[in-house]
């Protein structure tokens, strides 16, 4: 059974469809990098696998859960699956430890000391242990990222969802984060991460999903897209992407 | 006319002070009262569900489409009736405090809801996602990353509407309650030295306000280096 699957999902604003029967599915331990031209609706697929967007047809199964179903306790199965954002969304009125601790207290319902200890532990693992008392503004936006990804683990998820984790970053600052992702992808999480780093997805993607228009154009391995994609839209959009 | 005498305003300092207490009472119950009922309309009016927005923004543009003064009124009258028809007993009057306490955090939960509903709006919705995406339920969302910073955000207009509301206390006059200034008045029907108190009202009533004005400006200024 794969960790998080998704049967013929279809969105809606209004009578505008933002997503047309998308099917997918990401495998425990699989990296899977979904690509796309702005606007294909890759940030509204993945931010509807954990349920922050709501679809009108279709399923998506996480972890043997509905996340469709209006009976699924969504805020439990959240707690289990880490998601990084474009923006970072670390919360700016709290330090970097209070952020890294806020979820495991009021969600997982660990002690103060046990929140801080994982935590942190997490912090020096993106190489920010120094910055534990500092407050998100005061941080890069590599920095910040880095820390949001440590705020991610530190629940202990089974599976990430990254959207678009270095489109607002500097370009000297993306590296950073990609070696956070690329260690984590190496250890085995189950990722599903919307990127246009094609470098990333060379280096760690199993597989690929290309989407347009609402639509997953092309799903297959990292081999067969690179090598030949089958869609003209992919080979443009690749075309377009790889230039530089 | 003749001169003015200055010492009449010692001479009922009791009676002053005793007003200056019912008004500040007033006033910090009406401001609690009106931010923890303001923030709960808040969320209620910006709920997805209309059952619940709809009827919250009824109340709120109801309230603050009638002049404060009349809302006063209303409860002075209303609140007896009300009372009598669900204990069936002859309406006995809740006396004019209380009366003037239910309008007053009425109104300005009303009011306090827009403020904090601008406040809430003015937070990226991106933070309630990142929220959520912890596993944080609504309230856990709310209480700990949305509210916070809504309320940084806000916090100098708020205080501005604190300082409104402070001087609106001045209108439980109309029930005949003794605030500050229905003390002064009184004491100025008494001695015939309406003039002299009711300077004593607007200088006292400037010196608070403008005192708060200066600390806000002040507060902003922090708050805008902060961040």
């Amino acid at each position: 059974m794969p960790m998080i699957e998704l049967r013929k999902v279809s969105k809606w604003y209004g009578s505008f469809r933002v997503l047309t029967e998308c099917s997918t599915s990401v495998a425990k331990g699989e990296v899977v990098v979904v690509c796309g031209p702005s606007g294909s609706g890759k940030s509204t697929l993945i931010k509807a696998v954990n349920g922050l967007e709501p679809f009108q047809e279709g399923e998506i199964i996480v972890n043997g859960v509905s996340v469709g179903d209006p009976k699924t306790n969504l805020p439990k199965l959240r707690a289990h699956i880490g998601m990084v954002f474009q923006n970072f969304e670390l919360f700016p009125h709290m330090s970097i430890t209070d952020n890294l601790t806020l979820g495991q207290v009021k969600v997982l319902g660990r002690s103060r000391e046990q929140a801080v200890e994982k935590g942190l532990a997490l912090l020096d693992r993106v190489g920010l242990a120094s910055q534990r008392d500092k407050y998100p503004g005061q941080l890069s936006g590599g920095q910040q990222q880095r820390v949001a990804i440590a705020r991610a683990l530190s629940m202990d998820p089974i599976a990430m969802l990254f959207d678009e984790p270095t489109s607002a970053l500097d370009p000297e600052m993306i590296n950073e984060v990609l070696d956070v992702m690329v260690e984590l992808a190496r250890e085995g999480m189950t990722m599903m991460v919307v990127t246009h780093e094609m470098g990333f997805a060379r280096k760690v993607a199993h597989r690929v999903v290309f989407m347009d228009q609402g639509q997953i154009v092309e799903d297959c391995t990292k081999d067969e897209f690179f090598g030949s994609p089958r869609s003209d839209r992919a080979q443009a959009f690749l075309s377009k992407i790889l230039q530089h | 006319m003749g001169e003015f005498d200055w010492g009449v305003i010692w001479r009922y300092r009791a009676a002053l002070w005793d007003g200056m207490l019912t008004s500040l009472q007033l006033f910090a119950i009406a401001l609690a009262g009106g931010v923890f009922f303001g923030t709960l309309l808040a969320m209620a009016r910006l709920a997805r569900w209309k059952a619940v927005s709809v009827p919250a923004a009824g109340f709120v543009n109801l309230i603050r489409a009638i002049p404060f003064i009349m809302a006063i009124f209303w409860f002075y009258f209303l609140t007896p009736m009300i009372v009598s028809k669900f204990t069936g007993q002859q309406g006995e009057a809740v006396g004019p405090f209380t009366s003037a306490v239910v309008a007053f955090i009425m109104v300005e939960s009303a009011y306090y809801s827009e403020i904090i509903r601008a406040g809430i709006q003015s937070i990226p919705r991106g933070q309630p996602g990142a929220a959520y995406a912890l596993g944080l339920n609504y309230w856990q969302s709310m209480g700990y990353v949305v509210l916070p910073q809504a309320f940084r955000n806000m916090l100098p207009v708020m205080l501005t509407q604190a300082v409104i509301l402070f001087q609106d206390t001045s209108l439980v006059y109309v029930v005949a309650l003794k605030d500050f200034l229905g003390a002064a008045s009184k004491a100025g029907q008494l001695t015939g030295r309406i003039v002299e108190l009711y300077l004593f009202v607007a200088v006292v009533f400037f010196i608070l306000c403008f005192a708060a004005s200066r600390a806000v400006k002040g507060l902003q200024a922090r708050l805008a280096v902060a961040r």
